[in-house]
């Protein structure tokens, strides 16, 4: 089926809407009406027809603006887009996963022909052809890592495997939620982690880091992150919060249905082959409350997460100056009926 | 020893002396003098190998140079700041061989300058022995301009770079030695609380 894809933007003007079609394959993230953190990884099989896990990487209508924003924000800062030198393997490992992905599940958007070490890549939608040697860096206009993740929507981040610990040694990430990857370059899994509530204490990333050290290759995993946003902005980096912060202080009960969003990250991980690093995608979706209550069941299920979230997160996920606003405004789209378990819509 | 439940904040192990080593490479500031005195007097076979680099900084009344050196090391160096004492230990770990023990001892930001320049000089940051010494002032890179303050005892505080008012994180990057600082007004313009004295 081929995409529509959509032209909008994400920032000034920020013109970004969901389709019908694209609010019904949103990623919703509760499976029940409250939520605490968990270790919620699971395999990353494909999931239901026409849904965000139908295939191991979604391309969607927002593709080609988001592109666009990730060279906007990749022109301003290029320090988003890091990689240490031993990282070189991993960075032609994802050049791999992510063609072959876009080729086999969108073959009327992407083509790749292998002959041997020579490469033809087609990108229709952002107009690219381009022949290349794998593993010769020199004959692509970028580095490996670079030149693929401007041609797929998601952050990623390369995970060195050493000393029984993850290593972010590389990554391209221009749709973060209030994280730096310049800051955290170098880190291991603990310490990249080290900002987050609660959850240390509740042994969360102990147990999911020993998960992950025995991730096998062909067995990807992936689970679902959230947080909420003001304006479809996908750049909410920590390098330019003294710019969108005040975006937190402008939500009124007139126009909380379209500026606040909810914003869910589709993360996965897969072993890579060659470097027996891990890449660790980070695929964000953003949603506005008035598309949102289009679907009631998640209307009602947010308004209740929301109302009972635990002060902590409240303020961690930086919700804390319009989570009242947001509250009241779904409590007119919940008539306290049950609803159904499970994520998708009814 | 300063203790910390900052996840991403490293534990500083104390100066242990590594017998198995062939050469020892000390680096020292201030009150970190202390440290190497306290791992190596006595131990004369670990002197005769022992190179140290040492900038006595706000320490410098306390003449901690002079104890280093009477201690005979094979070679000191008493370095007029931080910046020039690592320049001169790049020097030497450019030309270090197979068994040379890096060690650093002193506050925290100089500790991860010297773990950051044995990095690059492709030694594990796990085998670097640490030892904090001196004041708990923080060394504060500013996630918006990126450029690093110095002997930050409050929050939040200026950028020395750009202006911006920060609060300081508790996140710590071992690579570049340094506290996260992030606008405190950019949800309020203007409206910066008073500075308070945390890490003195």
């Amino acid at each position: 089926m081929t995409i529509q894809f959509k032209n909008e933007t994400f920032r000034d003007d920020f013109t970004f809407s969901n389709s019908p079609e694209a609010i019904h394959r949103f990623p919703f993230p509760f499976d029940k009406d409250q939520y605490m953190y968990a270790v919620n990884i699971e395999q990353h099989m494909p999931g239901p027809a026409k849904s965000a896990t139908e295939f191991p990487i979604d391309i969607d209508e927002h593709y080609v603006s988001e592109m666009r924003d990730r060279a906007l924000v990749l022109k301003a800062d290029p320090l988003r887009c890091q990689s240490q030198p031993h990282m070189i393997t991993a960075e032609w490992d994802l050049v791999e996963l992510l063609m072959e992905s876009m080729a086999k599940h969108y073959p009327e958007h992407f083509t790749l022909t292998r002959d041997g070490d020579r490469w033809h890549w087609i990108n229709r939608p952002l107009e690219i052809d381009q022949t290349f040697t794998f593993g010769d860096a020199a004959t692509l206009p970028l580095p490996p890592m670079e030149y693929v993740t401007r041609q797929c929507q998601g952050d990623f981040c390369l995970l060195d495997q050493r000393n029984d610990n993850l290593w972010m040694d590389a990554g391209i990430v221009t749709t973060q939620a209030d994280w730096s990857l310049d800051f955290d370059m170098g880190m291991n899994f603990m310490e990249w982690h080290g900002p987050v509530p609660l959850a240390h204490d509740m042994g969360v990333f102990d147990r999911a880091l020993k998960f992950l050290l025995n991730l096998q290759q062909g067995r990807p995993v992936r689970r679902l992150n959230w947080t909420m946003t003001v304006n479809p902005r996908l750049d909410t980096s920590p390098e330019n919060y003294h710019a969108w912060g005040i975006d937190r202080t402008t939500v009124t009960p007139e126009n909380v249905g379209d500026k606040v969003h909810l914003r869910v990250e589709l993360q996965a991980l897969w072993r890579l082959p060659r470097s027996n690093a891990i890449v660790f995608s980070i695929r964000c979706y953003l949603i506005k409350m008035e598309e949102l209550v289009t679907i009631p069941k998640w209307g009602r299920r947010l308004h209740r997460v929301l109302r009972d979230l635990p002060p902590e997160l409240v303020d961690y996920k930086g919700l804390t100056r319009f989570r009242d606003t947001t509250v009241d405004y779904l409590a007119r789209h919940d008539d306290g009926a049950p609803t159904s378990p499970g994520f998708f819509p009814d | 020893m300063l203790v910390s439940n900052i996840k991403s904040r490293p534990v500083y192990g104390g100066l242990k002396v590594d017998d198995a080593a062939r050469r020892h490479l000390v680096a020292a500031e201030g009150e970190g003098a202390l440290a190497a005195l306290a791992a190596f007097t006595g131990r004369p076979e670990a002197i005769a190998r022992a190179t140290v680099l040492y900038s006595p900084g706000g320490s410098a009344p306390q003449d901690h140079a002079a104890k280093l050196g009477a201690l005979g090391f094979d070679d000191l160096f008493v370095m007029p700041s931080q910046p020039t004492l690592i320049t001169r230990l790049n020097v030497i770990l450019a030309t270090a061989t197979m068994g040379a023990r890096l060690y650093a001892a002193g506050v925290e930001g100089f500790i991860g300058s010297v773990v950051a320049a044995g990095m690059a000089h492709g030694i594990d940051q796990a085998s670097i022995r640490t030892e904090h010494r001196g004041s708990l002032a923080r060394r504060v890179q500013c996630v918006h301009c990126k450029g690093m303050t110095d002997n930050v005892t409050v929050s939040p505080v200026v950028c020395s770079h750009c202006g911006i008012p920060l609060l300081v994180r508790d996140h710590f990057s071992r690579r570049l030695g340094a506290f996260q600082g992030v606008s405190i007004d950019a949800e309020t313009p203007g409206d910066v609380p008073p500075a308070e004295e945390l890490y003195a």
